[in-house]
């Protein structure tokens, strides 16, 4: 019986639920579609992949630490209307530590609030989602940007480029998904996100500094954000200003999907890779069957549910919960 | 100041301060802009604010309970859709304008099962309801799209449309439809069983099932309730438009969370009023439409409202140590 078993501290299989998730999909979508599997299909998953996935890196720190971040979406339009807009008035080489030093100050902003203030991040950056939207709008007065010269410039690398016969997208999103892992799992700071998201209190008593370290969280989310917004302007080579609108709820539904719990102290990088990886081959799998796009949404819905389903079961010890 | 204290007005302000503000953007804006303090702009306040406030009415109830739901945008749209679609079927062709009713009955029960399955999957399965109405809000927006393909429904039937444009009185029909979904829900939520329940079961679960109160049902029925106003805002709006789009309430979710916040209801659950939310839901709609008459651009809404409710937590973190009275969030 699968409820005895999960009771007897659960078979190692549920609580890599979303590893046996991503298998199934693998092999199922690979015997559907014969093209699924090759290699070009693979890297241009890779690739699409990226920007939510650089995201949901910064993301998954913040939620580590035990708070959330909505405002990655609007910060999203924010940073790369900024990028684009500033690329034909400065040059990219200014362009982009100036995008990224202002998208820094937003974050700075978020981690104030909630770091030293210690207000609750959800409605902190649920307001922030709303005043950057209103900053972008503000800056380019409604009007969507784009860069001139889109062949002559060496900003299109990021987004448009290869490095040998990787696409540039991909290279930055595993380089960064590498070092996060390494600083999340070997190195101090990453041992004090993981004690602050599970155990407030007793970090401090630790001697851990409590709010300097959920201030770092949203620094490093905010970098994310820019590193993203530099591979999205760079590959589209323009901006609508509401681009990232709706961003924030896919890139937590992927960190979500990764078992990063949302109450804080557990979660891993590598595993929200494979999060994002997985809605994004849903997504790749069901167009190559043929369906319109809108159906990986449906099945989003499942696999979301199913997969923290199975964790939470697997922790408890019961398929179902014990309340009235 | 021992005046203060005692004057019932003030300590009631001082309880429910989003409506001391609700008095101050009224007030400022009534001398700013000429167009402000008039008949036909206050009727325009009531029936712009009842779309978000229907369902704010609804986030009410299930943040009380120490839940949330995302859900409401899409739940809102694939009602729109049903009540818009349904009337044109053939099987209605030869009903008169009676073809309306089927579809928006159709359109309330959908909404009311949308919200009974996210009740039901938090019941059950005990996962976080922030993460079971997250999917719900992709899944529902996938349904939507599924239902209209992509296109969007026009009402064929003008008596469907022309709905809106009655008034009682003074008060246009929609606005009469939101005040007295406010009354019902104040009312069951301040005099019913299922009301105090909700209360406790948000303030202290463990307290709460140990007094033996069913847990589960009771965020059901709120589910339930949020699904059904979600609905019923659908299709009040889709009257307004005579139309239904499948894009239709995109973040509304975020505009209702922060009406429900500034009216001072925990998300942490336990606590809150029906009243609160009001407040919250004309504050919105008031600063909205005041700054839309002084030709401030519809950007810089965006800004004070996120500026708002950042101050409004800051000033409840800072001046609000006891767990009574004065701010509460």
């Amino acid at each position: 019986m699968l409820l005895t078993r999960l009771k007897a501290g659960g078979p190692a299989i549920a609580k890599q639920g979303i590893l046996v998730a991503f298998v199934v999909f693998m092999i199922a979508f690979s015997l559907m579609s014969d093209r699924f599997l090759s290699a070009d299909n693979i890297m241009s998953v890779f690739r699409q992949s990226a920007i939510i996935g650089v995201m949901a890196l910064g993301v998954t720190i913040v939620v580590i630490g035990g708070n959330l971040d909505l405002s990655v979406g609007s910060m999203l339009s924010f940073a790369t209307v900024l990028v684009v807009d500033l690329h034909d008035k400065i040059g990219p080489e200014l362009a982009i530590p100036v995008m990224v030093l202002a998208t820094l100050c937003l974050g700075a902003i978020n981690g104030f609030l909630i770091g030293i203030l210690r207000l609750n991040s959800l409605i902190v950056t649920l307001g922030m989602l709303s005043v950057i939207q209103g900053l972008v709008l503000i800056y380019s007065g409604g009007q969507n940007v784009d860069i001139a010269d889109q062949r002559g410039t060496w900003f299109a690398m990021f987004g448009r480029g290869a490095v040998f016969g990787i696409a540039t997208p991909i290279i930055i999103f595993g380089t960064l998904a590498v070092v996060f892992h390494v600083i999340m799992t070997t190195m101090p700071f990453g041992r004090h996100v993981h004690a602050v998201g599970g155990n407030p209190t007793a970090s401090v008593f630790s001697g851990i500094p409590r709010s300097r370290v959920v201030f770092m969280t949203y620094l490093i989310s905010a970098l994310c954000v820019a590193v993203a917004a530099i591979i999205l302007g760079s590959r589209v080579m323009g901006s609508q200003n509401n681009v990232g609108q709706g961003y924030e709820l896919q890139v937590l539904a992927a960190v979500i999907l990764g078992g990063t719990s949302l109450l804080g102290g557990s979660g891993s990088i590598l595993r929200t890779v494979l999060g994002v990886l997985m809605l994004a081959f849903i997504q790749n799998g069901l167009i190559l069957m043929g369906q319109p796009y809108y159906t990986q949404w449906l099945v989003t819905w499942a696999v979301i549910i199913i997969a923290v389903w199975l964790d939470v079961a697997a922790k408890r010890g019961r398929l179902f919960s014990p309340i009235a | 100041m021992a005046y203060f204290y005692q004057n019932p007005v003030l300590r009631w302000l001082l309880r429910n301060p989003i409506w001391g503000f609700v008095l101050i953007v009224f007030i400022f804006f009534s001398l700013s802009s000429e167009h402000f303090f008039a008949a036909r702009n206050l009727q325009n306040i009531l029936v712009q604010t009842s779309t978000i406030g229907l369902i704010a009415l609804g986030m009410t109830l299930v943040m009380i309970n120490g839940n949330i739901d995302l859900s409401v945008g899409a739940t809102l749209a694939l009602a729109a859709a049903f009540a818009v679609d349904v009337q044109s079927w053939a099987m209605f062709a030869t009903w008169g304008n009676w073809q309306i009713l089927p579809a928006v009955c159709l359109a309330l029960l959908v909404g009311i099962f949308m919200g009974a399955i996210n009740g039901f999957i938090v019941w059950k399965t005990g996962v976080d309801a922030f993460i079971v109405t997250l999917g719900a809000m992709l899944g529902i927006r996938g349904l939507v799209f599924v239902y209209t393909g992509e296109q969007s429904f026009y009402a064929m039937n003008f008596a469907y449309s022309d709905f809106s444009a009655l008034s009682f009185g003074p008060l246009p029909v929609l606005a009469v439809i939101f005040l007295l979904c406010v009354l019902i829900v104040h009312w069951l939520l301040s005099r019913t069983v299922h009301g105090r329940n909700t209360y406790a079961v948000g303030g202290n679960r463990e307290a709460a099932v140990n007094a033996g109160i069913r847990v589960g049902p009771h965020m059901m029925i709120n589910f339930m309730i949020i699904g059904f106003l979600a609905a019923l805002s659908g299709v009040l709006l889709s009257t307004q438009m005579g139309a239904a789009t499948p894009n239709l309430g995109r973040d509304y979710e975020l505009w209702v969370i922060t009406a429900v916040v500034l009216g001072g209801t925990k998300l942490t659950g336990g606590k809150g009023d029906i009243i609160g939310t009001l407040g919250g839901v004309l504050a919105i709609g008031i600063l909205r439409n005041g700054m839309n008459l002084m030709q401030v651009p519809a950007f810089y809404v965006y800004v004070i409202l996120g500026s708002i409710l950042i101050a409004v937590l800051f000033l409840d973190k800072r001046f609000n140590t006891s767990t009574d009275g004065g701010l509460r969030l």
